[in-house]
């Protein structure tokens, strides 16, 4: 084989591995949510098994409020379309706007995991804590453990916006805010998980 | 200051914990003195501590899985010692809290401290080379993965003079290990260990399942890739279904013991049996995990060795892809006796059966591979050989153990305790040994001792038979699991024998260390100069012993299951271009050993109570995967004329070692022709 063919062999050989990059990543940042989703599933079985166990106290009728739900449902559904806004901000190179909607997003985030608190805090307050009854140790450790990745969410989020900031729109960090991206869509359709199956279906 | 840590948590009293603890104290210190004073510690750290290359973070899985077997059969030494005398009046040496920490950590040791290392390792190893890539898909990542599993051993090591272990087995036992009946910090240390090392399983799945699935050479269809390297994608994704659920069932028990939740109580609306099905969900298919990555090192060595294609590969790969799925439908059988309907326990019973039919298409592929193959009897041969033979006994003790009304006359006797190490040690250990002996050339550069090699197997084989037969018919007599003391005095004899077995085991030990040291001290003569150290099949064996860093000068394209062999075959095999080109390289990062040393740290101030030191350490590992999240150089380059001189000396190994084959092999004909004209 000649010299030409081979070089032109490997000059291929070597985009290639530059083409791959950010799809390897996206690749592997779907397989991770996909693990993610089983740890919340397991959370999820539990509460299907013992989420009806009050132990003499008190139970989802007693405790929830669709009203204040729904609003804390709204903002982060929002939050979500003003993401995807700033991702076609982001494509369309507006720095400014996509900044700005990140600011909103963020802004939303920290309402609903506000509102969530406030609800657990206002449970605790009532005797309901973690601690009462099996039902309520499933139902702060699968809403809590939704919140908790919410704020890991907007430490995230906050952390772009710096590097979004400081070194512009470059490949990398493009890369990232799409995974942010994912992460942050991935987060409102738990919600709507935990919100059926945890506040509708208890207060049925 | 230190939570709950005070000196009375060290057992100074405890002559048995104290000469251990000594003397690995002892130990470490002598080998930190050593590093010091030859000043390796610049060496350690720019080339193996901080390395995000495969092969070298693989080396450091396995001398893990090395040193953490010596403590995991140092405890198994100790439980057989107990139950060879304590018998009738005799109370044994250990009291019975430190025989049933003993057990615990024996179990958790040699599943996530020695199959897991062991076996992640070679995966680390081999599978980027036998798919022609350069490293895994995330190298810093998996620089991660491997310090959070030091992490965990960290923690399993620290509990052994400070502190307890977990008096619940390997699988913990609710709701005996709630607070309320396990107030101290053995428990947290089992739960933690057991955490920060799945945690870097979990990344680790990830990262193998991406790497195999992305980063094959072109022309290497799935129907093409290597056995080992399908039984490692199978492994990854029973990881990555898996592994969440441990991590969901340990957290949901940390919950329960520091927060007092109520998930596994028997009390208060929590359910016991929830910590036996989420356990276990986890649970058989991690048992696949180990194993079916050993499957593929068979078929890789059977194929070698017989210098023939695998027999029936699609059914093989078929037969691994129904094991991965029937893996996950056989949980219940580890509990048929917890009440549930006959219904239920049929339905298991039957997935369970079912995982037999595969298996034995396996079993069958093998012998047929090598049925008229030109057989080599090398030690990776042997350890084949050993584990055919012993795994079938062990997989029809597991059919019988299927059937739901046996299974109540044997459940939590010694029986199954004979039962899984017979599917254990022949199924996933033996593999390992022989991928060891099989892929240790292509790690170092020299092929390991035969003699020596073969010797441990003899040890580790009849010390296996007779280490577990004897378990069989006791536990038909019906000795229980996991007792530090027995009445009845029929049963000793058996115990006395497979305490003779545990020692027998013990010098196949002895000679796989002697075996070590032999071959480093023989290295000249065991030099494998070729790369191709068996006449091998796959792409791994296209590499140099040792790779490159970069593995492949050029990326191969594959055109055949055997890709290697058929480029022998074809002529196109060592081909040495004259110009080659730049190569990306991920550069060394020091965030691996950051965050498994702050993880290390985490989990101690949590088991300990230390709360300043386990919120200082998160915030430590959340900074720092920022920090690295926001690193877009991490890599370089490097230069065509660097590849090219590496390459080239390659080659002159190569010519040097041909031509000196060449006259060891003429000076041969010259004695055969010498002793011709005598007759």
């Amino acid at each position: 084989m000649s010299t030409v063919t081979k070089t032109t062999n490997i000059a291929h050989d070597h985009d290639h591995g530059h083409h791959d990059q950010s799809e390897i990543k996206s690749f592997g940042f779907w397989v991770y949510l996909m693990t993610d989703l089983i740890l919340f599933s397991t959370f999820f079985a539990t509460f299907a098994v013992i989420g009806k166990n009050y132990a003499g106290g008190p139970g989802a009728k007693e405790l929830f409020e669709l009203p204040f739900l729904f609003i804390e449902t709204m903002l982060l559904l929002v939050s979500s379309v003003t993401f995807g806004f700033a991702m076609i901000a982001m494509k369309q190179g507006k720095k400014q706007q996509m900044l700005s909607l990140l600011v909103v997003t963020g802004l939303l985030g920290a309402g609903f995991l506000g509102m969530e608190l406030y609800e657990f805090v206002h449970m605790i307050g009532e005797g309901a804590g973690p601690d009462r009854s099996g039902f309520l140790s499933a139902f702060f450790t699968l809403v809590g453990f939704h919140g908790l990745h919410v704020t890991f969410g907007i430490v995230w989020l906050t952390v772009m916006f710096i590097q979004i900031v400081k070194m512009g729109f470059t490949t990398g960090v493009q890369s990232r805010l799409e995974r942010l991206s994912l992460f942050w869509h991935f987060l409102d359709i738990v919600w709507v998980g935990v919100f059926t199956f945890v506040y509708l279906f208890g207060l049925i | 200051m230190l939570g709950k840590l005070s000196w009375s948590d060290i057992p100074l009293h405890d002559p048995i914990i104290m000469g251990a603890l000594g003397s690995s104290t002892i130990g470490a210190i002598a080998l930190l003195g050593l590093v010091t004073y030859k000043k390796w510690w610049g060496y350690l750290w720019n080339e193996w501590f901080t390395t995000v290359d495969h092969k070298k973070i693989g080396i450091m899985y396995i001398i893990l899985a090395g040193v953490m077997m010596l403590r995991g059969f140092a405890d198994a030494v100790m439980m057989r010692a107990q139950q060879a005398i304590a018998a009738g009046g005799n109370e044994g040496y250990l009291t019975s809290h430190h025989f049933d920490q003993v057990f615990g950590a024996h179990g958790t040791i040699m599943i996530i401290f020695v199959a897991m290392p062991f076996i992640i390792g070679l995966m680390n190893i081999i599978v980027p080379l036998q798919i022609g890539a350069r490293d895994v898909a995330f190298p810093v990542m998996n620089s991660v993965s491997f310090y959070l599993t030091v992490a965990g051993a960290g923690l399993m090591m620290i509990s052994l003079g400070v502190g307890e272990f977990a008096n619940t087995g390997w699988t913990g036992l609710a709701p005996l290990f709630e607070k309320e009946f396990n107030p101290g910090v053995g428990v947290d240390y089992w739960a933690w260990a057991f955490q920060l090392s799945g945690m870097g399983t979990l990344l680790g799945g990830i990262n193998f399942v991406v790497t195999i699935l992305k980063m094959r050479a072109p022309g290497m269809s799935l129907m093409k890739m290597p056995l080992f390297t399908w039984t490692s994608l199978t492994s990854s994704v029973l990881i990555i279904f898996s592994f969440p659920v441990i991590t969901g069932a340990l957290t949901l028990l940390t919950l329960d013991r520091y927060l007092g939740m109520h998930f596994f109580t028997n009390d208060m609306g929590g359910n016991m049996m929830m910590w036996n099905n989420l356990f276990w969900m986890w649970g058989h298919p991690e048992v696949y995990i180990v194993i079916l990555p050993a499957f593929g090192i068979f078929s890789e060595v059977v194929a070698t060795f017989s210098s023939k294609r695998l027999f029936a590969y699609k059914s093989l790969v078929w037969a691994t892809a129904v094991i991965m799925i029937l893996s996950f439908t056989v949980w219940l059988h580890h509990f048929f006796t917890m009440g549930n309907t006959v219904n239920v326990n049929v339905f298991f019973g039957i997935t369970t059966m079912l995982i037999a039919i595969p298996t034995g298409v396996k079993v069958y592929d093998w012998l047929f591979t090598m049925y008229r193959g030109r057989i080599r009897f090398t030690s990776p041969m042997y350890w084949t050989l050993g584990f055919l033979t012993a795994f079938v006994i062990g997989g029809m003790t597991g059919v019988l153990m299927a059937i739901p009304g046996a299974d109540y006359v044997v459940h939590n006797s010694v029986f199954l305790v004979a039962h899984y190490h017979n599917m254990l040690i022949p199924g996933a250990l033996f593999g390992y040994f022989a991928g060891f002996s099989y892929w240790f050339p292509k790690m170092f550069g020299f092929k390991l001792d035969e003699k020596w090699g073969k010797r441990a197997f003899w040890g580790w084989m009849i010390g296996f038979l007779v280490a577990f037969m004897p378990l069989y018919a006791v536990g038909f007599m019906g000795m229980p699991r996991r007792a530090a003391h027995y009445d009845d005095l029929s049963w000793q004899p058996y115990m006395i024998t497979a305490a003779i077995g545990t020692a027998i085991v013990g010098l196949g030990i002895a000679c796989q260390v002697i075996q070590i040291v032999v071959s480093i001290r023989k290295r000249e003569s065991l030099v494998d100069a070729t790369g191709d150290a068996w006449d091998g099949r796959t792409l791994e064996w296209a590499t140099a012993s040792p790779p490159a860093e970069y593995n492949f000068a050029v990326v191969p394209v594959v055109g055949d299951l055997d890709a290697f062999w058929e480029m022998k075959e074809n002529g196109t095999a060592y081909k040495h271009y004259p110009v080659y080109a730049d190569i990306q390289m991920p550069k060394n990062q020091p965030y691996g050993v950051i965050i498994g040393g702050l993880a290390l740290a985490f989990g101690f101030a949590m088991i300990w109570y230390i709360w300043w030191l386990a919120i200082a350490s998160l915030i430590g590992i959340i900074a720092t995967i920022i920090i690295s999240g926001s690193n877009d150089n991490d890599g370089y380059l490097i230069p065509a004329s660097e590849v090219k001189r590496v390459e080239d000396l390659r080659f002159d190994r190569m010519k040097q070692a041909a031509k000196e084959e060449e006259n060891e092999k003429s000076s041969k004909e010259e004695v055969y022709e010498y002793s011709d004209k005598n007759n």
